[in-house]
């Protein structure tokens, strides 16, 4: 009945995956070999796939961290054959698909891996030091009812650009975890600069540049070495340029915070 | 049988919010810090919620089910957000936003609420800009506007296509400063499974740390839930994976009634199904059909053929057909509809048969490529790399998804459900859409909810309850729940059961897309009411969950979420039966005008359905609050 | 934190010590560089430079002092920072895979740890010309009647060893090999650089270390070439 269905080629893969039972436990790589792959499946469905076949065998299937499977929540976060979000281009694990790779393949599949974000099973990483770096400054004191028209402030097109660009981090954390050093450099610095582009992000600009940065040190990460693989791998394609404008912004800070005159006055008035 | 009062102020309905502000008891701020809070949900809703009511002073613990609050499913909205500032001087106000949002809802929601909504409407964006947000401006500085569906002034706010993601992350950096000074309590990777009454007010959740497994008591003067809408009971949807309706599910088994469920949204234009293992569809802008054309084969036998290789005669470019003065441009309710119907026929392409063509050549003839490219790129990219073909060669496939979720726990003015002490914010409250919502108008009700409703109508409430009343978390109510969240997660690790959740999950969707999706019928409904109840039974005995309870197990949140759908899809589809009516959303095909469109029956159904749990086994309560329109008349929906 | 504190205890204050210090070390070998090219020129015109940097007495000790601040600084801040690099990545990855960082940012510690071996022997061989006192006696008149130090002689001395000649060799690549990526980073970390000149900041830092290199690589060269000989 149906003519000739222009159906895609089915192949094979070797799924070698990391599991790892608990945060303590030790880890290792188990091959879980994958048949009638079809190229249109995307990389999380046929580990979907996967998993009920494991369910179904009576074992525990992959843990593995994903949500809105469109490249907007952050949640997803496998390194695959190396590359944190897999091969591709400015997309994050969920928009990989299984075109890219070839019957016979063996692929790799590990967690991030960076002391400041513990393994919480097999592929689930935690990530909270970078809510913890956020609740430190990552944001404008502005309480609710507080604020003046929309448009009594305006913004140069060109910053609010830059920001925007800069603001559409999805918080994976695949900077860090590509980088040799996990360092978090490119999310903290795509923070900073979005708020400090603002007019409105001006009045705590140096406290925010200054916590964050501290959070961050104090959460684990390495150091930068400019070597940008934080931004090759950055599912947004956030450039390292903002690292550039951090560090400045860093420098100017702990410059004005020595030097600038401070007032006596105590917070609070007068009764 | 549940009080639903709807706590509507009196008086003319630009003056009721202002004068109910006004008359609504207060808490003193010395008393505020002794009250405590607890708010489910960080998206729009429940993050904007988190952060003011401690920016008030009360103490808040703020629970999400994800590893941080910025993951909640609001980041992916793309379009953008409403508010009647008028900066384009185009005739926009809040009267008129206030009628579009209606109009657009088939006039099934509360005139009052949906004005309070075009009111605060303002104020949101100028909270949001002062956050930080970077919306799009002109080049003078000032804010850009777009426009959206439904609407003929240009009063949508945007952040290029990613606005839900920047206005979520206003509100999650609000709501870190407040966690970051310690005025809330956030609790991550934590899922609340159960609520807990106390002399029949909410006072409490219970609550399963994903990681550890550790099942906690927490008591609260009040409970917020903001936990986003059910759309994953049709299991595939544009919604996040993880998106679920077991807060309000469990809300409602503890008495809470759930309104209006069967209110569903599809969109017309997402890209459609490739395979059994597909686990998500991805929207692809409604803009697309400015300049696309939609057809499919003329003939059944054509619809595997190259599309090149089908001759422009033997096209059918049905919405130029069957809407005239429409064409492709017709409401997203009536496109996706025709699409249905065009696949029912057998005509419908690509492998599944489910798609239709949307076909860009005629615009690249007309307009040139780099043209078509300018206005769609982006969305042609996002397409190339999901089906790895070029829109710009062949037209693209698309099909309906599921998108939103009208219907909710029912709420009174003050967003309290009909037990109180439990409000309920968000697209998980039933307010202000009525039977069909707008583009751009849930990021704003969630954000109205959240920001500049709760915040005062919650201290009405609270006003009424002793300081430090709080009840003690080692209480029978405490224990009693806790017990049935232990025992539910007991029942399934020891199921000795052979299927995946994933295969209930699939097939609970398959019933409900069929019978109770795009176009409904009473057989189709009666239908699912019995293959519905088959299947849960069938998932009692035979799902297996493997893993244990005090680590993380994905198997097992998964369990009990997809437990939860389908006993939600259930009460969906009686609600869905009980209508006999056309609405927005909900489309009967028993009731329609001869040209398609939705046939309302305001004499019998201009009301709010509102079930009540009665208990394992036994039918629900259909209770009913009237919708007594006062200021604008209920008149027929038309676009044309 | 004070101003030393975040400078020494923050992720980037250490970074930019780093790159403060690195551009000041880059000035010197820069500087070195130049002067000693003037071995191409009759040897008076070098022993009358070594003169008068010699002739600065405290002033010259004072910029020793410097460099050598800068360079325990840099050498202090570098062992730092590759250890917390090394900890922030307990485990490694089962598949490892570069993307784009070059070679020479990868091995910024081991080439420096090659200049910093390079430095004491380089100093002990003609700073403090330890096992040729002969070359301290080395004298030259210059043109104005002075009598100086013979530079030049020592120099030509000194590189007709092929071993010596071959270790320098070694050490201004290593070295030009290292400031390949350092002088782009250093632009970045003090936060001067941007993609829209990026380009050019790595362009000039190839030419630069090109021509760092092959320059003082071409005075041992020289010498053993015999085309820069012992003066008459
Ligand atoms: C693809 C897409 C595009 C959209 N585009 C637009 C648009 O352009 N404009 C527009 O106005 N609307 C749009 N919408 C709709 C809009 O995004 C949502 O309706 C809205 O964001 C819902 O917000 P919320 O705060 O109610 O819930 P959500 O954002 O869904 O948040 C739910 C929160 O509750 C938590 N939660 C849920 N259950 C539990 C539990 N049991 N225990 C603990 N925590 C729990 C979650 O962790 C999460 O934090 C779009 C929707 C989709 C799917
Ligand atoms: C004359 C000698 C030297 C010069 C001119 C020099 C120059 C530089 C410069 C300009 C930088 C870049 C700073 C930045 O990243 O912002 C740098 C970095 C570095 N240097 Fe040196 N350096 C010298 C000696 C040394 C020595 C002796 C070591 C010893 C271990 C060393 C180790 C490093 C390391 C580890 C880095 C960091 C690389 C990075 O952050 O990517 N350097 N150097
Ligand atoms: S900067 Fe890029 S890679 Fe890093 S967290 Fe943000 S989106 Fe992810
Ligand atoms: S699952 Fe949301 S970004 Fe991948």
């Amino acid at each position: 009945m149906v003519a000739e269905t222009p159906s895609k080629k089915l192949f094979s893969v070797t799924l070698r995956i990391w599991r790892q039972a608990g945060p303590s436990a030790p880890g290792r790589f188990v091959d879980y070999p994958a048949k009638d792959v079809n190229p249109d499946m995307s990389f999380l469905e046929l580990l979907d796939v996967v998993n009920d076949g494991i369910t179904l065998k009576g074992d525990e299937p992959v843990a593995f961290a994903h949500d809105c499977r469109e490249g907007i929540c952050g949640t997803c976060s496998c390194t695959i054959n190396g590359k944190p979000h897999g091969p591709g281009k400015g997309i994050a694990t969920c928009q990989l698909y299984m075109r890219s790779f070839q019957d016979g393949d063996t692929i790799v599949v590990e967690p991030f891996r960076a002391k400041a974000f513990p393994i919480q099973k097999d592929l689930v990483t935690d990530r909270a030091a970078f809510d913890k770096i956020q609740q430190a400054g990552g944001f404008i004191s502005v309480r609710t009812g507080a604020a003046p028209d929309a448009n009594s402030i305006p913004v140069p097109k060109e910053d609010a650009d830059l920001a925007m660009d800069a603001a559409t981090c999805i918080g994976c954390g695949a900077c860090v975890a590509a980088c040799k050093n996990a360092s978090a450099m490119l999310f903290v610095a795509a923070k900073v600069s979005h708020l400090g582009l603002m007019p409105q992000g001006q009045p705590e600009r140096d406290k925010r540049v200054l916590a964050m940065v501290q959070t961050m040190d104090e959460a684990g990460f390495g150091n930068c070495t400019n070597q940008y693989e934080c931004s090759a791998v950055c599912p947004k394609l956030i450039s390292h340029d903002f690292i550039a404008r951090m560090n400045r912004d860093y420098v100017a800070a702990i410059f004005k915070s020595r030097f600038k005159p401070a007032s006596n006055a105590a917070a609070g008035g007068a009764g | 049988m549940a009080k639903l009062e709807s706590k509507v102020p009196s008086g003319p309905l630009a003056e009721k919010w202002r004068k109910h502000k006004t008359e609504i008891k207060l808490v003193n701020p010395a008393n505020k810090r002794k009250y405590e809070v607890i708010v489910v949900g960080a998206g729009l809703a429940g993050s904007s919620c988190a952060a003011t009511l401690a920016e008030l002073g009360y103490k808040v613990k703020n629970f999400v089910f994800h590893d941080s609050p910025r993951r909640a499913h609001s980041i992916a909205a793309q379009g953008g957000i409403n508010a009647a500032k008028n900066y384009q001087n185009d005739g926009d106000s809040v009267h008129r936003l206030y009628y579009d949002t209606l109009k657009g809802g088939d006039y099934r929601a509360r005139e009052a609420n949906v004005h309070r909504l075009a009111e605060v409407s303002v104020n949101i964006i100028d909270q949001c800009a002062a956050q930080g947000v970077p919306f799009a401006r002109e080049y003078g500085g000032l804010l850009a506007n777009r426009s959206f569906g439904g609407a003929q002034v240009s009063r949508t706010f945007y952040a290029r296509g990613q606005t839900g993601q920047q206005l979520l992350l206003g509100a999650y950096s609000a709501l870190s400063r407040k966690v970051g000074d310690g005025g809330v309590q956030l609790h991550t990777n934590s899922e609340m499974l159960d609520l807990v009454l106390v002399d029949g007010q909410a006072k409490g959740i219970i609550v399963r740390d994903l990681i550890t497994g550790a099942v906690t008591r927490h008591s609260a003067d009040a409970v917020v839930l903001a936990t986003g809408g059910y759309g994953n009971v049709f299991n595939l949807s544009t919604y996040a994976r993880q998106s679920n309706a077991t807060a309000i599910w469990r809300a409602y088994k503890r008495g809470a009634c759930l309104a209006n469920p069967c209110y569903t949204q599809i969109h017309p234009t997402c890209i459609p199904v490739s395979g059994d293992y597909q686990s998500k569809l991805t929207l692809m802008s409604e803009s697309l059909r400015n300049d696309g054309r939609i057809w499919v084969p003329k003939r059944k036998e054509d619809r595997l053929k190259k599309p090149a290789d089908i001759a422009e005669a033997d096209r059918d470019y049905y919405l130029e057909r069957i809407y005239p003065s429409f064409g492709n441009l017709c409401p997203r309710d009536v496109a996706s509809r025709a699409a249905k119907r065009m696949c029912d026929e057998g005509r419908g392409v690509g492998e599944s048969g489910l798609g239709v063509y949307l076909d860009f050549s005629d615009a690249i003839n007309r307009l040139g490529e780099p043209a078509v490219r300018e206005r769609y790129g982006n969305l042609f990219d996002i397409y190339h790399e999901i089906t790895a073909e070029s829109a710009y060669q062949t037209p693209m496939r698309i099909f309906p998804a599921v998108h939103y979720t009208m219907g909710g726990l029912w709420v009174d003015y003050n967003l309290m459900s009909n037990i109180p002490g439990l409000f309920v914010l968000g697209e998980a409250n039933f307010s202000d859409h009525g039977a069909n919502r707008l583009g751009a108008s849930a990021l704003m009700q969630g954000l109205a909810d959240g920001y500049f409703v709760i915040p005062y109508t919650i201290g009405d409430y609270l006003a009424g309850q002793k300081p430090g009343s709080r009840p003690a978390t080692d209480r029978p109510e405490f224990k009693q729940a806790e017990d049935n969240v232990t025992g539910m997660t007991k029942r399934f690790l020891e199921n000795k059961g052979s299927q995946p959740v994933s295969h209930f999950h699939k097939r609970l969707g398959k019933i409900m897309w069929e019978h109770c999706g795009m176009a409904r019928t009473k057989e189709g409904l009666e239908a699912a009411l019995q293959k519905i109840p088959a299947l849960k039974e069938e998932f009692n005995a035979t799902v297996r969950v493997p893993g244990s309870a005090d680590t993380l197990n994905q198997s097992l949140e998964q369990a009990g979420r997809v437990a939860d759908f389908i006993e939600l899809g259930e009460l969906l589809c009686r609600d869905a039966l009980t209508r006999e009516e056309s609405c927005g959303g909900h489309f009967r095909e028993e009731h329609q005008w001869p040209d398609g469109e939705c046939k309302r029956d305001d004499e019998k159904f201009g009301h709010v359905a509102a079930w009540e749990y009665q208990g394992e086994g036994k039918a629900p309560l259909r209770n009913t609050e009237p919708l007594n329109y006062e200021f604008t008349k209920m008149s027929v929906r038309s676009y044309k | 934190m004070n101003l030393l504190g975040s400078l020494f205890k923050s992720s980037i204050g250490k970074k930019i010590l780093m790159a403060l210090t690195g551009l000041v070390l880059f000035g010197f070998v820069t500087g070195h560089l130049v002067g000693n090219l003037q071995i191409f020129l009759p040897p008076a015109k070098i022993n009358a430079y070594a003169h008068m940097l010699e002739s600065l007495g405290a002033g010259l000790w004072l910029i020793r002092g410097f460099l050598l601040l800068c360079l325990v600084i840099h050498v202090w801040l570098a062992i730092q920072l590759t250890l917390e690099n090394r900890a922030a990545r307990p485990q490694a990855y089962g598949a490892e895979h570069v993307i784009r960082a070059t070679l020479a940012s990868r091995v910024m510690a081991r080439t420096g740890i090659v200049v910093l071996a390079f430095v004491p022997f380089h100093l002990a061989h003609y700073t403090l010309r330890v096992g040729s006192p002969g070359w301290s006696e080395h004298t030259f008149r210059l043109t104005d009647g002075t009598l100086v130090r013979d530079v030049h002689t020592m120099m030509v001395q000194g590189f007709s060893n092929w071993l010596v000649s071959g270790f320098y060799v070694i050490a201004v690549g290593v070295l030009a090999y290292h400031l390949s990526h350092g002088i782009v980073s250093a632009v970045q970390t003090l936060g001067l650089k941007n993609e829209k000149w990026a380009g050019q900041v790595e362009r000039f830092a190839a030419a630069y270390c090109w021509l760092y290199f092959l320059l003082n690589a071409a005075i041992p060269l020289a010498v053993l070439g015999g085309f820069v000989k012992l003066a008459a």
